[in-house]
């Protein structure tokens, strides 16, 4: 009789889903579960005290802030390429910052939403030096390395076809196993995004022996991600990255912030919550976007930080410019 | 007088209090409590997927998957399905528990055996081997193969070639010469069994034998090649390329294609086998009557080796040879053995076999030491005293865990993901999963063939114990 009384009630709370929104969820954690990489130079890597850095990270670090004005307050969880998509649709993690490609495949059949463009990529090759090739179609019949469960497995596919050439493709788990192969030598070629190859390179025995080909086969439009179902967590981590790019369009620096907070041009007082307040649609303060800036700075800022020409990686702006400036960061206007 | 009228009836008990009646009332309640716990749980993540715009069901299957795969036994490119993609890995994980269980079987024979020798060597060899490989973990030591084969191996540009001398010797002298040299090993061999079991020239007995079959074997290889058309000429042709290279992309051996006479070569193979086992047959009923032995094993392998050979030369070499060419960045054309498929098959033959050594010790020390007194009172030497006697005795122990072995093997292979070897979970958990994100039913999928191929492994193996049990006390 106890045990039926038992299974009745755990039948009950199996039948109640899931209701709360996610906002609601992470301020009564009172941190943000944030999906990152396990080691990626310059997008997600903890250093040598264990602390987070990179592009990714700053973003989730951005929305902590938002939410919390605590930029410390995120959870990193590291994820491999395999599983960052059970883990995100599970609920394990509230949102995935971990350099990954907007597809429609990923926003249609897997029930996610992508957030901002953080980096507009594409991928590439790198090859050793000996082998004498200076482009991606001298590789016919090549070995090569790839990670798995990306859409990096399925580009080179594409391009080895419909370029009429052959190869092997050798797909590993990790990132890092691909890379020790093609650094024995079980590969010909390493394949990934452009800016994932320069921070691997950095990784290999001999960094100078590796060159990167000059060929850009995909477009891959880094972007965070949400579960479907909840609009308002899916605003909240676009306009996080609206803000950053609006905050640097409009001149707002993490150093000059709160001098700006005297400014009384209108762009900026909106953005910075003085006049208005568009924060509530969100479910945050009015001062929001002042937040982010105050804790991490402006888009521009977090790309030189990490993967720009403070940092080890010294990629250029190129396509992650302002649209102003020849790129292609475009943010909506905060009104 | 005795009491008559009708039997006493057993007494008339209220339905609820019936013992019977109570424990199927229990039964049934607890199942339809489990039945419905489960509809719930299923139902509800039905519900939250739908909700989220996961995909619920297997609409993917033949969708195509647009990414390849290096390793497969079916023909596929990344224009096949999603649903191919899963045979794919499906036939690799079966290959290599396959291969992985024969091989491990027999050096787990091998290892447990040698753990009960007299011998020090042998004996010290054996406890070392399997104390050390039972104790380091399993991925360690798929990772310690994949790198200490592939580091060692050069490019393809370099690639260690079989040298062309050995595929061209142009005539029957040289021919003969190596069939002699294996027939002369298995005479040492012989007169070493000869000697009394246990001494050290007895141990050599069973090395000198199976180095003699190798020799013989190969030495009739290289020579029926030498029929085959090599690139740039025949029988009489020196030099030239052998066809066979190791590298670090693999080992490259000549690709045979049939052709229009190839079916004769199969015909005479399959009357081969037929009658080496009638022979075989034939002479065990004549030992069981007479007690006479005869050469079984050596008429058997003459042949299954002359009869397709003859075939072969009369048919007029219908088997063509595709020999590797570098062009480029690798060898086109050819066959490949992948170093990922040679380290997973290396780590896990060798891992299980530590478990097998020690199980065969466990079923040989469980049959009575009077056993083997008595074969050897009855003029058996140590060889067939332990085939014949001790082995088949110590096979009920034997068997249970060992099954248990060969289902760990096959679920083990689920680590090549680490190494790049393309079987079912690196496949289709890995990569289709994360494609389509269809989790669940790819997960549920891989477990349901996971526990098709152990319990068919399982039902398999309970077969052969009951075929070859004997009666019980």
């Amino acid at each position: 009789m106890k045990q039926l009384l038992i299974a009745a009630g755990f039948t009950a709370l199996l039948a109640t889903g899931a209701s709360a929104g996610t906002l609601d969820t992470v301020k009564q954690k009172g941190f943000l579960a944030c999906g990152s990489n396990t080691a990626l130079a310059g997008f997600g890597m903890p250093d040598d005290k264990g602390a987070w850095t990179g592009l990714d990270v700053e973003f989730c670090r951005a929305m902590a802030a938002a939410i919390f004005d605590d930029p410390t307050k995120v959870k990193f969880i590291p994820l491999t390429a395999k599983d960052r998509f059970t883990a995100l649709q599970s609920g394990e993690v509230d949102v995935l910052s971990r350099n990954g490609t907007w597809t429609q495949s990923r926003e249609a059949e897997l029930g996610l939403h992508f957030g901002g463009v953080n980096y507009y990529d594409g991928q590439g090759f790198m090859t050793r030096k000996k082998n004498n090739i200076a482009s991606a179609l001298e590789l016919n019949g090549a070995s090569v390395c790839v990670q798995q469960g990306t859409t990096t497995e399925l580009n080179v596919s594409d391009f080895f076809r419909s370029n009429n050439m052959k190869y092997e493709g050798i797909a590993f788990a990790t990132a890092d196993e691909a890379l020790k192969a093609y650094d024995t030598g079980r590969c010909d070629a390493f394949t990934t995004d452009m800016s994932q190859l320069y921070s691997e390179r950095l990784k290999l025995v001999n960094p100078d022996d590796t060159i990167v080909l000059p060929e850009v086969i995909s477009k891959e439009p880094l972007a965070a991600a949400v579960r479907q179902g909840d609009s308002q967590w899916f605003n909240i981590i676009r306009w996080t990255h609206y803000a950053m790019l609006n905050a640097e369009e409009a001149g707002v620096t993490k150093a000059n912030v709160d001098e700006k907070m005297k400014s009384q041009i209108p762009e900026v007082r909106r953005l910075l919550g003085v006049e208005g307040d568009f924060g509530k649609g969100l479910g945050l303060t009015k001062d929001w976007a002042y937040r982010i800036v105050k804790h991490v700075g402006n888009y521009g800022e977090s790309f030189e930080r990490n993967v720009g020409e403070n940092s080890k990686l010294k990629i250029k702006r190129g396509l992650n410019n302002l649209w102003s400036k020849g790129g292609l960061q475009y943010a909506p206007p905060v009104r | 007088m005795s009491v008559s009228g009708p039997a006493a009836q057993p007494p008339k008990v209220p339905l609820l209090h019936d013992p019977r009646f109570r424990g199927l009332l229990v039964q049934a309640v607890t199942a339809l409590t489990l039945g419905a716990l489960l509809w719930v749980a299923v139902d509800n993540a039905a519900i939250n997927m739908r909700a989220r715009g996961i995909p619920t069901n297997f609409d993917f299957w033949n969708r195509t998957s647009g990414f390849d795969v290096n390793q497969t036994l079916i023909p596929y490119s990344s224009l096949s399905t999603y649903g191919q993609a899963f045979q794919v890995g499906l036939l690799n994980t079966l290959l290599v528990a396959a291969i992985g269980i024969i091989f491990a079987t027999l050096l787990g024979f091998a290892l447990g055996v040698m753990r009960l020798s007299d011998n020090w060597a042998a004996r010290s060899f054996a406890t070392a081997y399997v104390e050390t490989l039972r104790n380091v973990p399993l991925l360690l030591q798929l990772l310690f193969w994949y790198n200490a084969i592939l580091s060692p191996l050069p490019a393809p540009r370099a690639s260690l070639a079989m040298p062309s001398v050995a595929l061209t010797w142009p005539d029957a002298g040289s021919l003969g010469l190596a069939i002699g040299a294996g027939a002369l090993a298995l005479l040492a061999a012989r007169f070493a069994r000869a000697q009394s079991p246990g001494s050290a020239a007895a141990m050599l007995a069973p090395i000198g034998a199976a180095l003699g079959w190798i020799v013989a074997l190969v030495a009739l290889f290289f020579g029926a090649a030498c029929f085959v058309g090599a690139p740039g000429g025949g029988l009489l042709h020196w030099g030239g390329p052998a066809g066979v290279y190791l590298n670090n992309r693999g080992l490259l051996l000549p690709n045979p294609s049939f052709g229009p006479g190839a079916e004769w070569v199969l015909a005479a193979l399959a009357v081969a086998v037929v009658a080496s086992l009638a022979y075989g047959l034939r002479a065990r009923r004549l030992q069981a009557a007479t007690g006479r032995q005869s050469p079984v094993g050596l008429t058997s392998l003459a042949l299954l080796v002359l009869l397709p050979l003859l075939a072969f030369v009369a048919a007029g070499n219908p088997v063509t040879m595709d020999y590797p060419v570098l062009r480029g960045f690798n060898f086109q054309g050819g066959l490949r053995v992948n170093p990922e498929f040679v380290a997973l098959l290396l780590g896990l033959s060798l891992y299980t076999a530590a478990f097998i050594a020690e199980e065969v010790r466990a079923g040989v020390q469980s049959v009575a030491k009077g056993q083997s007194e008595a074969a050897h009172a009855l003029g058996l030497r140590a060889g067939p005293a332990l085939r014949l006697v001790v082995l088949p005795q110590a096979m009920r122990v034997i068997l249970p865990p060992l099954t248990s072995q060969y289902l760990n093997l096959t679920k083990n292979s689920s680590l090549a993901v680490f190494i790049g070897y393309p079987e079912l979970v690196q496949v289709f958990m890995g990569t289709v999963l994360n494609q389509t994100g269809a989790a669940v039913q790819v997960i549920a999928l891989t477990m349901a063939v996971y526990l098709t191929i152990s319990l068919a492994t399982a039902g398999l193996m309970a077969l052969y114990a009951r075929h070859t049990a004997w009666a019980e006390r």
